[in-house]
């Protein structure tokens, strides 16, 4: 910092020291610590915090955080098959045009005159999503996938006054420890055991669980292990005919070829919309959805907001709103339905702007993409001797687990030589799945081509049958 | 008053059709990168492979726009909404709508950055990892607590934590089932009762005294043995930095509580004061707000939350360390409350916070503050001086970094109302936040105006403000029938808070409207 030299900071304007003095002056004190006479003497903080040297230089600042980010890989340099949770999918070009408007970056929280773009755009974003979701409700995004399946949870328990979910356990180990945080001690998560074979959960598991304490049947569709829980409507009759309800967990990508959770009597739809033109950003791509069907009854217990749309003082002109407000803690505070305050609003706008550019038929052409895909990297890992893929024998979608056990041959170790040769291998799951042995989830998407799987085949083949290990 | 030039301000208005309505049979905006004919030929469809039961047979109801059309679309949009890059944006109080550094955005757009996948090995994320450890130890210098979890995705999901810690906390002392009461002020953020009372707490809220600080005999009479701990801002929603405060954590500390200090905006305190003399066992710190990453029409952002050695253990994983030589994900954190997020946090918003630290250095972050002080007491002598407006509390004393005032004396005057002014205030390029309910201070209205805009610039928005009380006494109508130079003329909001009008999507509008898609 040069100001003591007397230069201003080109980030703060009023820091030149004429425009400083006539200020002071104006307030009628003499120096700014005067301002801060309020704060007792033993909480002023003396001396100066302990920090690097500063770099007012845009340039030094540039070369400084470029040589850090220049020891990062990524997974344009670098084959990735890593999903569980993130995925690498294409982004177009204008999902960025617009999430990097200044208007959109650098709006936050303005009245629905002024900022009238932003919340015609989320309200568009809720509306594409519920044609993908066939639901008539979806919120302004929260946090990520994560937090939305909490807060459906939370929102089951509040329609049904009960206080016990029952869900899948193949369930991400990173999600289970949100929801459980989110949730104790509210509300009690008990696990549902799966089939070994098909992953899917046992239909026996539920009806021995299920009571009339159990608000909510929570499962996902693709599961975190990538493959399809196809009994949905098993499922959802046994919450129903219990006096729960149906909670699911969705992959929106997937919407194009499979039928939406609705189609099988969903209640409460969640998920994670990264996918939708939004990048991976190590993780900060995400951002939640929520969707119910438009019942009072539901649309009363969403904490987030929701933009509905209405007249204005002249005639033909679409006005934008907040939708039953006074049901949030901005103004009911620990009254309101959980809490509300800044979430992944721009990531909404931004799976708004792909799903308008992809259409019924692009959402179509991408999901069967992706099955044939995955289906063909399935096929191929499958021929590699000792390997089998997917480990469960059910239908996937975009992920699917590899089974090395017959390798004897840890991931830990394979992925160890798969990125030796330029490639991240799937998740290990072995730390949190012990029970799998040695299994990786990968993920294959639209971005792949046969020539990238062909690759990840031969160098797996490779690295198994030499002793390269 | 001297009054500086009033713009003539009129915002875009493209009278733009809703997405839906754009829409054209067979008209295509991408195309996807379709399975090499080898592939259809090994594995076919793709989609046979899904039971009968599974296959979703019509395509989703989405428009079919053609690429530029999209594109035009958006733009249109995007013109119709004020970011802080264009208005001089100090009227969105509490809020602390800063500049944005574009340098910091180029650095966000690296594909070092966009394309970094969660699980990728340590060993190939050094960079990420280095700039995440950094950030926690700046921010451990600016609060002087121990350490930092940047996993919160905004500055709730960070209360949600605290009191999540907190709970933990009490439950290893054995102490959780009787500590169920979290204590917070009416100043403080919404959320720091609603989070709390998430989290199973009940909540008591401190009221403020005459000075209009919350009220210590109030504090005294509501601690106990079922105090679980403190959430409360500092300074609050008013400005006044609360002098009383490390009675307060006293107070709390000695009924057996913890201290959780709600900084989500610490713009006008940073050198000056900090979390560790005040005595307080954890804090965060907004990313989004105080550290300059846009606010993104409503994130994403980070609640960065920091706490003192004994709380550390409790924090969400993973934490990331440094052993000398590499960066590395922590995992062991026995007593850890699990997640609030996926993965590690807001990546982008990160970095754009360790550049934005990185720029001004010690010696600038406290620039920034003292300016934004500067600015607000600057402020606060203009519009005590605007006829109808006033500056409840602590009179004749200096605010930090934003003042909630009150229209109070105008309402009565002329019946216009805070949001009634907000609306007129929009025909002159500028925000004024009518969200601070519950109205404790009558009719409100915050100004803050952080370290970003120009002596001129706010005396522009001191213009419109007198400009706008000025009209309400002489010319109320035109106040009452704004916006005109907006995007939108006054709106209905009759149909948002009834079942059988609200429409939430534009499906559900088009069927309550009975009208054919």
């Amino acid at each position: 910092m040069n100001s003591k030299k007397g230069s201003a900071h080109p980030y703060i304007p009023n820091s030149a020291p004429e425009v400083k003095a006539k200020m002071l002056k104006e307030i009628g004190v003499n120096d700014i610590d005067e301002l801060y006479s309020d704060i007792p003497e033993t909480l002023k903080f003396k001396g100066n915090i302990n920090l690097p040297q500063a770099l007012p230089s845009e340039y030094a600042l540039k070369r400084h955080v470029e040589e850090i980010l220049s020891k990062n890989q990524n997974c344009e340099d670098n084959l990735s098959f890593l999903g569980g949770g993130c995925w690498q999918h294409y982004v177009p070009a204008i999902c960025d045009e617009i999430n990097q408007r200044s208007e959109f970056l650098t709006a936050y929280a303005g009245e629905p005159y002024e900022d009238h773009g932003r919340f015609q755009a989320l309200f568009e974003y809720e509306s594409l999503m519920a044609e993908l979701l066939d639901m008539d409700v979806v919120n302004v995004p929260t946090y990520d996938w994560c937090q939305a399946a909490s807060t459906s949870i939370r929102m089951a328990c509040r329609i049904t006054g009960r206080n016990e979910i029952l869900i899948s356990d193949t369930v991400s180990p990173d999600r289970l420890l949100v929801i459980n945080n989110y949730c104790r001690p509210i509300v009690d998560i008990k696990t549902l055991k799966h089939c070994p074979k098909t992953g899917a959960i046992d239909l026996n598991d539920l009806k021995s669980k299920i009571s009339p304490r159990t608000a909510g049947v929570y499962f996902e569709n693709p599961s975190y292990m990538g493959f399809l829980e196809s009994q949905g409507n098993a499922l959802s009759d046994i919450a129903h005919k219990n006096g729960a309800l149906s909670i699911v967990g969705v992959d929106p990508i997937s919407l194009g070829v499979i039928v939406p959770p609705s189609y099988y009597g969903a209640d409460i739809v969640c998920g994670d919309i990264q996918g939708l033109g939004v990048h991976m950003n190590y993780g900060g791509g995400l951002a939640g959805f929520i969707a119910t069907h438009d019942e009072e009854k539901f649309v009363m217990e969403y904490p987030s907001r929701l933009f509905g749309i209405t007249k204005t003082a002249v005639e033909g002109e679409y006005g934008f709103g907040d939708v039953a407000y006074d049901r949030t803690s901005f103004g009911l505070r620990e009254k309101g339905k959980e809490f509300i305050g800044t979430c992944s609003a721009l990531w909404g706008i931004t799976a708004g702007v792909y799903l308008s550019l992809m259409g019924p038929e692009g959402m179509q052409k991408l999901g069967k993409a992706i099955m044939q895909k995955s289906q063909y990297a399935m096929k191929k890992i499958s021929e590699i001797k000792g390997v089998k893929a997917p480990l469960f024998n059910a239908p996937h979608f975009k992920e699917f687990i590899v089974d090395f056990n017959d390798t004897k041959v840890s991931v830990k170790e394979i992925n160890k030589s798969l990125l030796k040769h330029a490639i991240f291998g799937g998740k290990d799951l072995s730390n949190d799945f012990p029970e799998l042995g040695s299994c990786a989830l990968y993920c294959v998407t639209e971005i792949h081509t046969k020539k990238e799987i062909d690759r990840l085949v031969q160098v797996l083949s490779d690295v198994l049958n030499r002793t390269e290990i | 008053m001297k009054t500086t030039r009033l713009r003539k301000f009129h915002q875009a208005k493209w009278d733009e059709p809703i997405i839906f309505e754009l829409s054209k049979k067979g008209e295509r905006g991408l195309l996807i990168p379709e399975a090499e004919k080898e592939i259809e030929e090994s594995i076919g469809d793709g989609i046979s492979a899904l039971p009968e039961n599974m296959k979703r047979k019509e395509a989703p109801g989405l428009p079919e726009i053609s690429q530029m059309r999209v594109l035009k679309h958006y733009l249109r949009l995007s013109q119709q909404c004020l970011g802080a890059d264009l208005n001089v944006d100090i009227g969105q109080g509490t809020c602390t709508m800063k500049y944005s550094p574009k340098i910091n955005e180029i650095f966000i757009r690296s594909p070092k950055v966009t394309e970094l996948h969660p699980l990728q090995d340590e060993s190939t994320v050094q960079g990420a990892l280095e700039i995440i450890y950094k950030l926690d130890t700046f921010l451990r210098e600016i609060s002087g607590l121990s350490q930092f979890s940047l996993q919160p995705g905004g500055g709730s999901s960070a209360i949600f934590a605290m009191a999540s810690i907190i709970r933990a906390y009490h439950e290893a002392n054995g102490e959780a089932e009787q500590r169920d009461e979290i204590i917070t002020t009416i100043f403080s953020h919404p959320s720091d009762a609603a989070a709390a009372a998430s989290k199973g707490y009940r909540i008591i809220t401190i009221f403020q005294d005459k000075d209009g600080l919350p009220d210590v005999e109030a504090l005294k009479n509501a601690v106990s043995n079922k105090t679980a701990g403190l959430l409360i801002t500092n300074p609050e929603d008013t400005g006044i930095f609360n002098p009383r405060i490390t009675e307060f954590t006293r107070i709390i500390h000695d009924a057996g509580g913890l201290c959780g200090y709600d900084q989500a905006n610490a713009n006008g305190i940073l050198g000056i004061t900090r979390a560790k003399e005040a005595d307080f066992d954890l804090c965060f710190f907004n990313l989004h707000k105080t550290f300059s990453s846009p606010h993104g029409c409503g994130g994403p952002g980070v609640g960065a939350l920091g706490v003192t050695e004994r709380l550390i253990n409790y924090l969400p994983v993973p934490i990331v360390g440094f052993d000398g030589e590499k960066y590395f994900l922590n995992y062991n954190l026995p007593g850890s409350i699990g997640k609030v997020r996926g993965f590690l946090g807001v990546f982008p918003v990160i970095l754009r916070a360790y550049a934005w630290i990185m720029s001004l250095g010690a010696l600038g972050l406290k620039e920034a503050a003292s300016i934004a002080v500067l600015n607000n007491n600057y402020i606060l002598n203009k519009v005590k001086q605007i006829h109808g407006a006033s500056a409840p509390y602590a009179k004749g004393r200096h605010r930090i970094e934003q003042v909630r005032y009150s229209w109070e004396k105008l309402t009565e005057e002329t019946g216009i109302s805070t949001e009634e002014i907000s609306c007129r205030m929009a025909d002159f390029g500028f925000h004024l936040w009518s969200s601070h309910h519950p109205f404790i201070v009558p009719q409100p209205f915050t100004i803050e105006p952080t370290e970003s805009y120009s002596k001129d610039e706010i005396d522009e928005y001191i213009s419109a403000l007198n400009e706008v009380a000025k009209e309400a006494y002489e010319n109320p109508e035109k106040v009452k029938n704004s916006p005109h130079n907006s995007v939108v003329h006054k709106i209905d909001n009759s149909t948002l808070d009834n079942p059988e009008k609200w429409a939430i999507t534009w499906r559900a509008y088009l069927k309550k409207n009975k009208i054919k898609d």
